[in-house]
């Protein structure tokens, strides 16, 4: 039993290793950018991941379109353009800012606002109050002499 | 009485943004393609390999074109509700035969049965990429002046074809 793990997992190894070494023939200026885009697409079908972490069929698809387009010379912006033509801005995992995007990038900037404004006022709510239960000179004074009559009775 | 309020209303305000997330579908990705003319393809055909068939060809008429595959089990869902509308003739069914093997392709067909008026076959997947194409199957119903007007993503049940897709057949026909 321990003996098949052992050879299965060398298996592993072995072909692990032979599946890296597939890409080995392609011109690694063309796969570093075939990869930096894989990374900004969204896979459809399993959708947090990128088309670069993904092993569906579909982005494996989508990445062999990604390098084709590289290598006829198209620029990033134009690789960029044919997937969102295609399958709208959720492919871009940076979507950009428009009407329907806006609260997606703005949201967060509002809710600290929000909770910005909210502890400004919590805060000076609390400074009022703290304020408002201070002694006044004579309230102190009697505290004091009720103090003072306190000790002088032990 | 603010102390109590204020809590509440932001639970009610998180309840109500999760119910309302609850509903909605995250693999139903709104298609830019909508509205947009249909993709041209030039595809052998499945039944007669030798034969091609083009976008230009189905021009004139609203139709609804259907990506399925045999490989694909929802597929299976949807096909006898695309049976019975074959039956009915209200709208002609195109089929796009995507990433499968003729052989078995042909096999589902007969066993499944076949509604398509005609079946192109896109092997590699490239016009599914064109028509973003990304869970089959998928079904676009298309114009007389080949704009696509409308796509459901996954099987389509009884409710979205009496729904959705008749109701805008029929516009579109009229």
């Amino acid at each position: 039993m321990k003996a098949t793990l052992n050879a299965l997992f060398l298996a592993c190894l072995l072909f692990g290793g032979f599946q890296f070494a597939v890409g080995a023939d392609r011109d690694p200026e063309i796969e570093t950018r075939v990869t930096r885009l894989a990374n900004e697409l969204r896979c459809l079908v399993c959708q947090n991941q990128s088309l670069a972490e993904s092993n569906a069929d579909l982005a494996i698809d989508l990445k062999n379109q990604v390098r084709e387009m590289v290598t006829a010379g198209k620029s990033d912006n134009d690789i960029r353009d044919f997937m969102v033509a295609r399958y709208g801005d959720f492919v871009l995992y940076k979507p950009p800012v428009k009407a329907t995007t806006v609260l997606l990038w703005l949201g967060p900037f509002l809710l600290l606002l929000v909770a910005a404004g909210g502890a400004a006022l919590y805060l000076r709510r609390r400074h009022e109050r703290i304020v408002a239960s201070r002694l006044t000179p004579e309230q102190r004074a009697r505290a004091e002499a009720l103090l003072e009559s306190d000790r002088g009775a032990r | 009485m603010t102390k109590f309020l204020l809590p509440l209303g932001v639970f009610l305000v998180i309840a109500v943004f999760l119910g309302v997330g609850l509903t909605l579908n995250p693999r139903e990705v709104p298609s830019p393609l909508i509205d947009q003319p249909a993709p041209e393809f030039t595809l052998t055909q499945l039944h007669a390999p030798d034969k091609s068939a083009t976008l230009e060809d189905l021009r004139g008429q609203v139709w609804l074109l259907n990506v399925w595959a045999s490989w694909c089990a929802p597929c299976l869902e949807e096909h006898p509700y695309f049976v019975d509308l074959e039956r009915t003739g209200e709208v002609p069914i195109f089929g796009l035969n995507y990433k499968d093997g003729r052989d078995a392709a042909l096999k589902w067909l007969s066993r499944h049965g076949d509604p398509y008026r005609l079946i192109v076959r896109d092997a590699n997947g490239r016009v599914g990429i064109d028509y973003g194409v990304y869970g089959v199957p998928e079904t676009f119903v298309i114009d007389k002046q080949g704009v696509i007007r409308y796509k459901h993503i996954g099987p389509v049940d009884r409710k979205v074809l009496e729904e959705r897709i008749l109701p805008l057949v029929r516009k579109l026909q009229s």
